[in-house]
């Protein structure tokens, strides 16, 4: 009798596996596929049966990353997400906490106002947004850029179910020492939510750095422009460079997954804290 | 380092959530430097008032005095107590000397003078080897320590204590218990102590006012509350295993009666309860040809409990009622046997039928004979 339960079990075991190995397959293939496409030569794209090069290309690499500017798109890039993230932290921190711990005149109904905003898709307020970032003049710089940016209703929404999370005691006998709501966030509630505001670092990194609709929309110069849009360049109307077009992917994916690699268990909390992302 | 302790004076103060009254109009005075126990059961009201004291509640009537100052407009930082939580909220991200300190760099204290006094405290408590470790690397009882310590670095006039022990176990509970007796010694500071302990309110305070459903019932000192229990339910409350009961109905000769007693009128309550302490009942194992000639009542111990130095005896009366009597443990008697009770009536306690004591109950005319 054990010996066909351990046989069962591993049958399940290898299963399960199997499973995960074929869904890994899927998510990763295209990935590998645009690895792949980004060392082929331009026709050898379109060679039917083809999913690997002949002989990579590697030369493809610095021609595409050299026919346009793509150091200054990364640069852009990374002012763009570095400042999304600082001013995310900054009001979703602050505003998460007002929320989460402090007694004013409507704050449950202002919560849920801010939550309600979060079932309007982005693609609807995208013109608005660009009405009022014209009217500001602020078209094609980043004041213009990453002014919208700022407010993340999904992180205030992250930030306050957090605080709610810590001990009402330690805010108790940080008031009976003396201080105050904006010293009890600084000192005590803010290094304790250390864990959520990785997380919310994480998310609004990746998502500002794979923007592509905005910068599209609020940029006109090749100054301005950042990696995703960078990588629409090479698809115009006459002419498309799939092999250019990868390696440009390539490239713009490599901070991305470095980054999940140093900081997969934050990945994780974010999504077990909300799971509606 | 000692200052001078701080009087409190709580003014028909009252608090309620939502439909709940937690504190009910509660009229309460602590003198300078005494060691004042809240105690009574969860949910009577004792945390809140502590609270309400520390200015973390709002209340809705009355007045808080702290020295000779009104303090309900001020926050908690300003109103110069101290407390001590029953989770310690210990800030997890700080060293001990920062948790030590943290009070008085927020009140704009320097490094040198900050530093300086959370050594002075640590020293007194015995945690400077402890001052780099996080809350997290300590052990309960060093936890309570530096709880302890955070509110004493502060040197403030009121120090409040909110089920400070019921976290550690049995042997570093009492020990805690005597140290911070020693410190309320050694301090001479205004201490208010909240538990739902009895036996850690009677042994620790010097005066413990018993609190129920949001009123406090008695304010006294630990033998009052104990010898003189204002009402039943102070009785019931205070000791253990709780005072014995019996009621008693007034008969057409105004007597009150009960079980096999009769107590001479003429007495003006139609009903009334008698309570008798445990200890005040003598027992003695009936010798089976007769019973003993002057017992106020005989019964049958139902279960007999030992805990070495006494015995706890349950019998199956007088009345309907099931008494328990301490004792000595040298008495040999076992579940089944027939005892004789004799009663110290000069130390028993009659309440009337709104729970109010009366005095002591009158020698009865006549007590049961099988």
């Amino acid at each position: 009798m054990p010996d066909a339960r351990t046989a069962a079990r591993r049958a399940t075991g290898l299963a399960r596996t199997l499973l995960l190995a074929i869904a890994c397959l899927v998510m990763a293939a295209p990935f590998l596929w645009m690895a792949a496409t980004s060392l082929m030569g331009q026709l050898e794209v379109f060679a039917a049966g083809r999913l690997f090069p002949e002989s990579p290309l590697w030369s493809n690499y610095p021609e595409a990353l050299t026919a346009q500017p793509f150091g200054r798109y990364f640069l852009n890039s990374l002012i763009f997400a570095t400042v999304v993230v600082a001013g995310q932290v900054f009001t979703a921190t602050t505003a998460g906490y007002a929320f989460a711990r402090c007694d004013f005149p409507g704050r449950d109904t202002l919560f849920m106002v801010f939550l309600a905003t979060m079932m309007v898709p982005a693609v609807i307020v995208l013109i608005p947004r660009f009405l009022m970032v014209d009217g500001l003049g602020w078209i094609d710089s980043y004041r213009g850029l990453v002014s919208t940016e700022l407010v993340s209703v999904w992180g205030i929404f992250l930030m306050r179910q957090y605080f709610r999370t810590l001990p009402r005691e330690l805010e108790d006998a940080a008031r009976v020492d003396g201080a105050g709501h904006w010293r009890i966030f600084r000192s005590v509630a803010l290094p304790l939510a250390k864990p959520a505001v990785a997380t919310l670092a994480l998310f609004a990194f990746i998502d500002a750095w794979k923007n592509f609709m905005w910068p599209l929309l609020v940029t006109r110069s090749m100054e301005m422009r950042v990696v995703e849009v960078g990588i629409a360049a090479f698809h115009s109307t006459y002419e498309i460079n799939w092999p250019y077009q990868m390696v440009a992917g390539v490239v713009a994916a490599l901070p991305i997954a470095l980054l999940f690699l140093f900081t997969q268990r934050y990945f994780v909390r974010g999504i077990q804290l909300q799971g509606i992302r | 380092m000692t200052r001078e302790p701080r009087a409190v004076a709580l003014k028909g103060v009252r608090k309620r959530f939502g439909d709940v009254t937690a504190v009910a109009d509660v009229d309460l005075e602590i003198r300078p430097g005494e060691l004042m126990v809240l105690v009574g059961p969860s949910g009577c009201g004792k945390s809140t008032l502590l609270r309400l004291i520390a200015g973390l509640e709002e209340r809705d009537a009355g007045e808080v005095w702290i020295g000779d100052r009104c303090v309900d407009e001020v926050a908690p930082g300003g109103r110069d107590v101290a407390m001590v939580f029953q989770s310690y909220a210990l800030y997890p991200h700080m060293t001990v000397a920062e948790n030590l300190g943290f009070g008085l760099r927020v009140r704009g204290a320097g490094t040198a003078a900050t530093e300086a006094r959370v050594s002075e405290v640590a020293g007194v408590l015995g945690l400077r080897g402890l001052l780099s470790r996080r809350p997290g690397q300590l052990s309960g009882g060093q936890q309570q320590r530096v709880a302890l310590g955070r509110a004493m670095v502060r040197d403030p006039g009121v120090f409040l204590f909110d089920e400070p022990l019921s976290n550690l176990d049995a042997a570093l509970r009492l020990q805690t218990r005597d140290e911070i007796a020693a410190l309320h010694r050694r301090l001479g500071t205004t201490m208010i102590f909240v538990t739902h302990d009895q036996v850690e309110a009677l042994s620790l305070g010097q005066r413990v006012a018993v609190m129920d459903r949001g009123r406090v019932q008695q304010v006294g000192t630990p033998h009052e509350v104990y010898r003189r229990p204002a009402n039943l339910f102070v009785a019931g409350f205070v000791g253990s295993p709780p005072m014995n009961r019996l009621p008693l109905v007034r008969d057409r000769e105004e007597r009150l009666a009960g079980g096999p007693f009769v107590f001479p009128g003429p007495f003006p309550h139609r009903e009334a309860t008698l309570g008798v302490r445990p200890e005040d009942l003598a027992l003695a194992v009936v010798a089976p040809p007769g019973p003993d000639p002057n017992p106020e009542f005989t019964a049958t111990a139902l279960r007999v409990e030992s805990l070495g130095s006494e015995q706890r005896v349950h019998l199956d009366g007088p009345g309907e009622a099931a008494w328990v009597a301490r004792a000595p443990s040298a008495l040999y008697v076992t579940a089944g046997d027939r005892v004789s009770v004799s009663v110290a009536w000069e130390r028993t306690h009659l309440f009337g039928a709104d729970g109010g004591r009366i005095g002591a109950a009158p020698r009865p005319v006549r007590g049961s004979r099988p």
